[in-house]
């Protein structure tokens, strides 16, 4: 078995190589853990952000008033009206006498103040409910129904939403930059404190070359080593994520400022935020020395 | 047969110099060559074009039915697998054992590890040191240290065995000790030797043939040469 004769001893050297160049993988390690501890922070909030983003997209509705004096053939029209716009997800109607006995059921004052009235004279207006698709489209949407025929008002809770959603979507922005930038930067480093270790062998790296090893089998050991040097690396991080995560959700009461902002519960999400710092700490250790190796194989 | 064909060869470094001019040359299988020249002369680009290190600019060279300038970088391993090299600074590692140093060559090519004991054994045997084989490089005097390297170029079993001034660091004494285990690598084992010198008392003692090259030029190729001023 050829190849797996030669993966143990890649997987041999790398160990090696890591132990006896222990102070040059400490510094690797260290510049890996502090840089994923950062990306893991970036990571939840990001994650957070998304979430809470969605789930003001799925609370989030147009509300339609008609006009007093509408007929239901009236209504089917504006239905179909609705259909021609693109952005509209779904819509729910609710008549004068839904919306009377909704209120009813709310407050009794209210309903008794309500049953003072007849049909003709009710205040109430039949109504749409209406979701959207892209919340972001929103205000263009709600001028559209605005001109259709009968609709008397349109509310959708127009400034606050509109901040709120440029607000979270340059978060989300930021958080995706600073996460890129900084694997960036790790990987920039890795590559140089690995070079380190590497010129340390480059003799040996030659040698290799002249008695016909393939560049295979002379990078492996080093990939493995930058393998296991992310591994080493994403430790302290999952950690620090997963049992500070806990205390953060706990301490806040899974909430941050008010009810609306809600945080992802910690269950699946601290596993999965783990290995994803896992998989970019082995790609990052993989590819900083894959490329610091690839300049000693020209010979 | 031959092993290596050089047809029309010239390099040309990136610097300017050019370093070998449209040279051809054909070298048997299992000869023993010296090649001869001042310093400049062009013999260690010969050489290194050999296992390429370097490639001509013009020209092509056959080693053991292989093109060598078309040879990508990624397969060069190809190449160096069917030839041995050595050094004049030996290029040992310094922390393997004699053993692990020879055992190096074939370990890197996945071979097993029955096979690997037999040939370092039977290498260091044909280079006589095999009482040495526990020690590290940095207890053994020059020579055998030359030695070591000739038994990791050798283990492989190669057709060929390229010399890059292999007695240059070395005393006359020491200098013939190896001439003797190359002239037997040779003799027994079939190898072709490619040896670049400048060691006049070597190339006059073992009459053997010699590429003489001045400048880059091919100035003659004899069977039985010996080394004089006035070529060189």
């Amino acid at each position: 078995m050829k190849p797996f004769r030669m993966l143990s001893r890649s997987i041999r050297d790398a160990f090696k190589s890591s132990i006896r160049n222990f102070s040059l993988s400490l510094a690797s390690i260290s510049c890996i853990t502090i840089t994923l501890i950062i990306v893991a922070i970036a990571i939840i909030a990001s994650f957070n952000v998304q979430s809470v983003t969605k789930e003001l997209e799925e609370d989030l509705t147009i509300v339609v008033f008609m006009d007093n004096d509408i007929t239901s053939k009236e209504i089917e029209k504006t239905k179909n009206s609705f259909s021609k716009i693109n952005n509209i997800e779904s819509y729910d109607f609710k008549s004068k006498i839904d919306v009377k006995k909704e209120l009813q059921k709310e407050s009794e004052v209210l309903g008794t103040v309500l049953d003072g009235w007849d049909e003709e004279e009710s205040p109430l207006k039949d109504t749409f409910q209406i979701k959207v698709k892209n919340i972001e489209k929103i205000s263009k949407t709600a001028s559209e129904i605005e001109k259709i025929d009968k609709v008397s008002v349109v509310r959708y809770g127009e400034g606050m939403v509109d901040k709120l959603i440029s607000a979270f979507s340059s978060i989300q922005k930021v958080t995706y930059g600073i996460v890129i930038a900084l694997i960036l930067v790790t990987v920039f480093l890795i590559i140089n404190t690995i070079k380190l270790t590497i010129s340390a062998r480059k003799r040996e790296i030659g040698i290799m070359r002249l008695v016909g090893a393939s560049n295979f089998t002379i990078k492996t050991p080093f990939i493995v080593e930058g393998m296991i040097l992310g591994i080493f690396g994403s430790i302290i991080p999952i950690l620090l994520t997963t049992y500070g995560y806990l205390a953060f959700y706990k301490h806040f009461d899974g909430h941050l400022f008010s009810e609306v902002i809600r945080l992802i519960k910690p269950e699946p999400f601290i596993y999965s935020v783990s290995l994803i710092i896992l998989v970019i700490g082995i790609l990052v250790g993989m590819i900083g020395s894959a490329s610091a190796v690839k300049k000693y194989l020209k010979v | 047969m031959d092993l290596i064909r050089v047809r029309n060869v010239e390099k040309k470094y990136k610097n300017g110099v050019t370093a070998i001019y449209d040279l051809n040359l054909a070298i048997e299988k299992g000869s023993f060559v010296f090649v001869i020249g001042g310093s400049g002369s062009g013999k260690s680009t010969l050489i290194k074009m050999f296992y390429r290190e370097e490639k001509p600019t013009k020209g092509q060279i056959i080693v053991g039915g292989l093109d060598v300038a078309k040879i990508k970088n990624k397969k060069v391993y190809k190449l160096r697998r069917k030839l041995g090299i050595v050094f004049q600074d030996y290029r040992l590692l310094p922390k393997l054992t004699v053993y692990e140093n020879v055992a190096f060559a074939l370990e890197v090519i996945g071979a097993k590890k029955d096979e690997i004991r037999v040939k370092v054994l039977k290498a260091l045997e044909d280079v006589g040191l095999k009482n040495k084989v526990h020690n590290y490089p940095d207890q053994l005097s020059g020579g055998e240290q030359q030695r070591v390297a000739i038994a990791r170029a050798i283990v492989n079993n190669p057709k060929l065995l390229l010399c890059d001034e292999p007695t240059g660091n070395l005393d006359p004494d020491m200098s013939m000790d190896i001439m003797k285990v190359l002239e037997a690598i040779n003799k027994n084992r079939g190898t072709t030797i490619i040896m670049a010198t400048h060691d006049r008392d070597i190339v006059n003692k073992m009459k053997k043939q010699v590429i003489t090259l001045k400048d880059g030029h091919l100035v003659n190729f004899k069977q039985k040469g010996t080394y004089n001023n006035e070529a060189v």
